[in-house]
C-alpha cells in the first residue's frame, strides 16, 4: 500500500513538479482544424435571425444548426464555395457578408476605385488649369519662413 | 409636475430657437444693430431652458417616476444610480434631447469666444445653429417627446438594455454627440461666410480650433464604442462595419480632411470652396447619420426603435438643411477668389491629395453601407455588404494617406523638389522597411499583409523622426541648443505629430493583433489547463454570485507564465432579472502588449465548461493609438495663437 | 453654365434623398425567398401522429397546395393560426403543416388545443427540411403549384389582408393552369 502511494507520488513529481496537477484541456470540438475552416466560412455569412451577428458568432438556434449542417459537409469533403453555394441557394445572396460579383453589384465593386481615379484626375486638372492661370487671379506672395510658411503669422485668431 | 414643466420648457425654447433663427439673420443682412444684439442673448437664455428641461428628464429618472413613459422604457429601481443617469440617453427620445443639449453648449461656447468676431458673422453663425436646434425641438414635440405620460404608471420600469449597464454607456454617447454636434460650428461658420460673401483665411483661422476640438470629441467617441464593444460582446471583435459605426466614420473622415483643408485654407488662402464644402459635409453626415440610426431604413444593432413617421421627419429635416447649404454652396462659391499660388508639388498639394483620399475612403464607406437600400430601392433583390467588402475597399485607400503623412510635413509651402523629400526622407525609407521586416521576424512568422500593415505604421513614426529632427538638430552646438529648439517648436506643430503618431500607433496595434492572435476554445473541468503562448491558463470552478440587479454564474481561471502567477481572470454569465437576457461577460488582464482574455461559453456534461481563451498581442494600441490622435488635437488647440494676450481688448 | 460643376454635390443629394426615401417604406430585415419559381426541394418525411409513414414532395404532383410551417414554441403562429383554420373551411386547396423542431407530442397537443386546418402535418424535428426550404423564422408558408414549383412565399404570420389579395388569386389562377377548377 505504502508502495503505491509512493509510485503515484513520484509520478506525479515526475509528470510536472507543480503542487496542483493540471490537466491539460481537452479541445471543445472533436476536430479542431475542421472547426477552424467552419468558423473561418461561416465568418462570412450573416445570421438570418439576428442579423448584425455572422452565422459563425450568432447564438440563434438556427446558426447553431447552420454550423452542424457546414460541419458535416467539410467532413463530407465538400468545398468552401459549395458551402457558399449551398447556403445562397436557400436563403439568397443576402446570407453573404462579402457581396458576390454580378451585373447588379458590379457598382460595389469597381465604385471606390472609381472615385480614386476621378478624384485624383480631377485634382491634377485643377491643378494643371490654376497653374495656367495669370498670375494677378491669386492672392499676393506673403513674406515667408524658411519653411515656406507664412512669417507673420498673428499671434491671435483676430487680425 | 416636473416631466410636465420639462415639456413646456421645450414648447419655450422652440421659440427662443426659432427667434435666434431669424431675427440676427436678418438684422445682418440689414445691419440692424439691435436684431443682431439678440444673438448672443438669445442663445444663453436656449441654453438655460434646455438644460432645465434635461435636467427635469434627469430628475424623472433619479426619482424613479415611472409615470413618464421613456423612464419607465429605459429604467428600473433596481439599475444602479449611474446607469439610471445613462438612461436618459439610452433610447431615441433622450438621446435627441441630449442632441439639442450638446448644441447648446456648443453655442454657448460659440458666444463666449467670439468676442473678436465682427458682429454679422457671430449673428449668422448663431442664427444657423438656432435654426439646427428647432428642427430638433420640433421633431422631439411634435413625434418624440421624452416627456409622454403612462397612465397608469407601472410599479417598475422595463430596465435599461443590460449591454448598456456598463461605463462605456456613461460616457460613449455624450463624447460622440460632442463631436456630431462640434461640426455644426465648422457649418454654421461656413454657412455664415458664403452668405456673407467673406470666404477668407481669417474664417479659415477661426474655425479650426472649433472643428479639431470637435474631431477630438469624436475621436475619443469613437474609441470608446470600440473599446467598449470589444469587452462587453464576448467574442473580442472591436469594429463590425455596422452601419451605426459607418455613420461615425463618415464624419470623422471627412472631419479630418476639413482640419487638414483648413490648414492650407489658414495659411495661403487657398482651396477655399474645398474647404467650405468639407464642412458642409462633414456636418451633413452627421446628419445623415441621425438619420439612418433612426428611421429604419437599415438594419443595425445599434438602431433605436423605428417609427416611418419619424424617418420622414428627419429625411425632410436633412433635405432642407443640407439640400439648402448645398444650394447656397453653388450659388455663391464661384465667386470665392482662387487665395495665393502654389506648384504642383508643394505642401498644399500633398494636402489635397489627402482630402481627395479622405474624401473617397468616406464615400467607399457610404457606397458600401447604402448599396443593399440602393439595390431593394430599385427592386434589385436584397444582399449584404459587411467586414469582408470594407476590410477589402478601406486598407488600399487609406494606404496612400498615409504614405503622405510622411512626405506632407516634410514639404515646403509652396513648392517642394521631389529629390528634396526623397534624399531627406531615405533613411526614414530604410528604418521603416528593416523595422517591418524585423518585426515580423520577432514575431515568429512574416506575412505579407501584416509587413505592409507594419511598413504603414513604422512609415509614419520614421518621417515623424525625421520631421522633428530637422527642426532640433542642434548641429553640433551641444544638448542645451536641443532644448531650446524642442521649446522652440509651437504647439500645432507637435499637437500634429503627436496625432499622426497616433495614427502609427493605431496601425501597428490593428496589424499585430489581426495577425498575430491566437485563440484556444477548449473544454474544461475543474483543474484542468491549457497553455496558448507560454501562458498556462487553469480552471478553478464556478460559483453563482448574485449582483444588483442580475444573477451572475462566475469562473475562476489562474494564468501563469514559467511557474508564476501572472493574474486571475473572473468570466461571467449573467442573466438580469427584468429582462431576463443572458449576457457574457467577458475577463481582461489588459497589458502594454498584450491583452489575455477569457470568456465563459456553456456548461457541458460532467460539470465541465466551454471556454475561451485568447492572447491579443498590442491590442490596446488601437485605442492607445486614438487617445493619441486626441490629444493631439488637444495640443494643436492649445497653441499660443488661439489664447488671448493679456489686455487685449474684446 | 461654366459653372455648372458647383451644382453637383446638389445633384447628388437629391438623388440619395429618393432612395432614402424609397427607402422608408422597405423592410431591411426581410428575406426574400431565392426559391421562387424553383422547384421546391425534395423531402421524404413522416406523418406527426403516423410516424411509420413517409410523406415525399412528390406525392403532391399534380396538385396545387400550402405547406404551412408551424411550431408549438412559436408565440406568432398563434396570431395566425385561426386565419388557417377558418381559411381551410373553404376548401381551396390542401394544406399541410410542418411541425418544425418541435417534439411530436407538443406538435399533436397544440394542434388539438387550437384547432387543426391541415390535411396532415410533416414532422421535421431537426430542421432539416426547413433549411432545404430556406426557413428562417417561424411561421412561414410556401404555396406550391402542381408542378412541385415554388410560387409564393409568405415571410411571417399571413394577415387577412395577405389571404385575400394574394393567396387566394394565386390559388385559383394556379389551379387553373394546372387544369382543375
Amino acid at each position: 500500500m505504502f508502495k503505491a502511494l509512493l509510485r503515484s507520488l513520484l509520478l506525479a513529481v515526475a509528470l510536472g513538479g507543480g503542487l496542483a496537477q493540471a490537466n491539460e484541456a481537452a479541445p471543445a470540438s472533436a476536430d479542431p482544424v475542421l472547426e477552424a475552416r467552419m468558423l473561418s466560412i461561416t465568418a462570412e455569412l450573416r445570421c438570418l435571425v439576428c442579423q448584425n451577428q455572422t452565422i459563425a458568432d450568432s447564438h440563434a438556434d438556427l446558426a447553431v444548426d447552420l454550423r452542424q449542417q457546414v460541419r458535416e459537409m467539410l467532413q463530407k469533403g465538400q468545398s468552401d464555395q459549395q458551402i457558399l453555394d449551398y447556403m445562397t441557394a436557400r436563403y439568397g445572396d443576402f446570407v453573404l457578408y462579402r457581396p458576390p460579383f454580378k451585373s447588379t453589384t458590379m457598382l460595389l465593386w469597381v465604385g471606390p476605385g472609381v472615385m480614386l481615379v476621378a478624384g485624383l484626375v480631377m485634382l491634377v486638372l485643377i491643378l494643371r488649369r490654376r497653374s495656367r492661370m495669370p498670375a494677378d487671379r491669386f492672392d499676393p506672395d506673403e513674406p515667408e519662413n524658411a519653411d515656406g510658411s507664412p512669417a507673420n503669422t498673428p499671434e491671435h485668431p483676430a487680425s | 409636475m416636473i416631466p410636465e414643466i420639462g415639456h413646456f420648457l421645450l414648447w419655450l425654447a422652440m421659440g427662443v430657437a426659432l427667434v435666434i433663427g431669424t431675427v440676427p439673420l436678418w438684422g445682418a443682412t440689414t445691419g440692424r444693430a439691435d436684431c443682431m444684439a439678440l444673438a448672443r442673448p438669445g442663445s444663453y437664455l436656449l441654453a438655460a431652458l434646455v438644460t432645465a428641461a434635461s435636467a427635469c428628464l434627469m430628475a424623472s429618472f433619479l426619482g424613479n417616476d415611472f409615470s413618464v413613459l421613456y423612464v419607465a422604457s429605459n429604467s428600473n429601481t433596481a439599475l444602479p444610480t449611474q446607469y439610471r443617469m445613462a438612461g436618459f440617453w439610452g433610447g431615441h427620445e433622450g438621446s435627441l434631447l441630449l442632441w439639442v443639449q450638446m448644441l447648446v453648449i456648443w453655442m454657448v461656447a460659440v458666444g463666449l469666444f467670439s468676442r473678436h468676431l465682427p458682429r454679422e458673422v457671430l449673428s449668422r453663425i448663431l442664427a444657423v445653429m438656432g435654426l439646427v436646434s428647432v428642427g430638433f425641438l420640433l421633431f422631439m414635440l411634435l413625434t418624440s417627446n421624452p416627456f409622454d405620460r403612462l397612465f397608469p404608471a407601472p410599479p417598475d420600469g422595463r430596465d435599461l438594455n443590460p449591454l448598456l449597464q456598463d461605463p462605456g454607456m456613461v460616457f460613449h454617447p455624450p463624447m460622440l454627440y460632442m463631436g456630431y454636434v462640434g461640426f455644426c460650428v465648422a457649418f454654421a461658420f461656413a454657412i455664415a461666410a458664403l452668405i456673407g460673401g467673406n470666404l477668407d483665411a481669417t474664417w479659415a483661422r477661426w474655425t479650426r480650433p472649433w472643428t479639431t476640438v470637435a474631431w477630438m470629441f469624436l475621436t475619443v467617441g469613437i474609441s470608446l464604442g470600440s473599446s467598449w464593444a470589444y469587452y462587453e460582446l464576448g467574442w473580442g471583435g472591436w469594429w463590425f462595419w455596422d452601419p451605426v459605426e459607418n455613420a461615425s466614420l463618415m464624419p470623422w473622415l471627412l472631419g479630418t480632411a476639413l482640419i487638414h483643408s483648413l490648414a492650407v485654407t489658414e495659411k495661403r488662402g487657398s482651396f477655399k470652396n474645398w474647404t467650405v464644402l468639407l464642412a458642409i459635409l462633414a456636418f451633413s453626415f452627421s446628419l445623415l447619420g441621425t438619420f439612418l440610426v433612426r428611421s429604419g431604413v437599415l438594419s443595425s444593432v445599434h438602431a433605436f426603435a423605428t417609427d416611418p413617421r419619424r424617418g420622414l421627419f428627419i429625411l425632410a429635416f436633412l433635405t432642407i438643411v443640407i439640400g439648402s447649404s448645398f444650394t447656397l454652396y453653388a450659388w455663391r462659391a464661384p465667386t470665392v477668389g482662387l487665395g495665393a499660388r502654389f506648384a504642383l508639388i508643394s505642401k498644399e498639394t500633398s494636402l489635397l491629395a489627402n482630402n481627395v483620399l479622405l474624401m473617397v475612403a468616406a464615400g467607399a464607406v457610404l457606397l458600401g453601407t447604402l448599396y443593399p437600400l440602393l439595390l431593394d430601392a430599385l427592386g434589385m433583390g436584397k444582399i449584404s455588404v459587411g467586414p469582408p467588402y470594407f476590410d477589402s475597399v478601406f486598407v488600399p485607400l487609406m494606404a496612400p494617406a498615409i504614405f503622405l503623412m510622411g512626405v506632407g510635413p516634410l514639404a515646403r509651402w509652396k513648392e517642394a523638389a521631389v529629390p528634396d523629400l526623397a534624399r531627406r526622407l531615405r533613411w526614414a525609407l530604410g528604418v521603416t522597411v528593416v523595422a517591418a521586416i524585423g518585426t515580423g521576424w520577432l514575431a515568429g512568422s512574416i506575412h505579407l499583409v501584416a509587413t505592409c500593415g507594419l511598413l504603414m505604421a513604422y512609415w509614419i513614426f520614421a518621417s515623424v523622426a525625421t520631421d522633428l529632427w530637422e527642426r532640433v538638430n542642434p548641429e553640433g552646438k551641444g544638448v542645451a541648443e536641443l532644448r531650446r529648439r524642442m521649446g522652440q517648436i509651437p504647439r500645432a506643430l507637435a499637437g500634429m505629430m503627436l496625432a499622426h503618431i497616433g495614427v502609427a500607433v493605431f496601425c501597428f496595434g490593428v496589424t499585430m493583433v489581426k495577425t498575430y492572435e491566437v485563440e484556444s476554445d477548449v473544454k474544461m473541468a475543474v483543474g484542468d489547463s491549457t497553455t496558448v503562448r507560454g501562458y498556462q491558463f487553469t480552471f478553478q470552478g464556478v460559483k453563482n454570485v448574485p449582483g444588483p440587479n442580475y444573477e451572475a454564474t462566475r469562473a475562476q481561471i489562474v494564468i501563469t507564465k514559467g511557474g508564476d502567477k501572472v493574474t486571475e481572470l473572473t468570466p461571467e454569465k449573467r442573466i438580469y432579472r427584468v429582462q431576463q437576457n443572458p449576457m457574457t461577460e467577458a475577463a481582461i488582464d489588459a497589458g502594454l502588449t498584450k491583452d489575455l482574455y477569457v470568456s465563459l461559453g456553456e456548461e457541458v456534461d460532467g460539470g465541465a465548461w466551454i471556454i475561451r481563451v485568447y492572447v491579443k498581442p498590442f491590442i490596446d494600441w488601437i485605442w492607445g493609438g486614438c487617445m493619441l490622435m486626441a490629444l493631439g488635437g488637444l495640443f494643436a488647440v492649445s497653441d499660443r495663437r488661439y489664447r488671448r494676450k493679456k489686455g487685449e481688448p474684446s | 453654365m461654366k459653372y455648372a460643376r458647383f451644382f453637383i454635390p446638389l445633384f447628388i443629394f437629391f438623388g440619395l434623398v429618393g432612395f432614402l426615401f424609397k427607402g422608408l417604406f422597405l423592410d431591411p430585415k426581410e428575406v426574400p425567398s431565392p426559391l421562387i419559381d424553383k422547384p421546391a426541394p425534395a423531402f421524404a418525411l413522416p406523418l406527426l401522429d403516423k410516424p411509420d409513414t413517409s410523406f415525399k414532395r412528390d406525392d403532391m404532383l399534380g396538385k396545387v397546395w400550402l405547406l404551412n410551417v408551424f411550431a408549438s414554441w412559436c408565440v406568432a403562429c398563434r396570431e395566425e393560426h385561426p386565419l388557417l383554420v377558418e381559411f381551410s373551411r373553404q376548401k381551396l386547396l390542401p394544406i399541410y403543416g410542418l411541425n418544425y423542431k418541435d417534439e411530436r407530442v407538443d406538435g399533436m397537443k397544440w394542434l388539438a388545443r387550437f384547432g387543426n386546418p391541415y390535411d396532415g402535418s410533416l414532422y421535421d424535428r431537426d430542421g432539416r427540411v426547413g433549411i432545404d426550404f430556406g426557413v428562417y423564422g417561424v411561421p412561414e408558408s410556401f404555396l406550391i403549384d402542381a408542378k412541385g414549383v415554388i410560387r409564393y412565399k409568405q415571410i411571417g404570420p399571413f394577415t387577412p389582408e395577405a389571404i385575400e389579395t394574394k393567396l387566394i388569386p394565386l390559388v385559383q389562377q394556379l389551379q387553373k393552369e394546372a387544369g382543375h377548377v
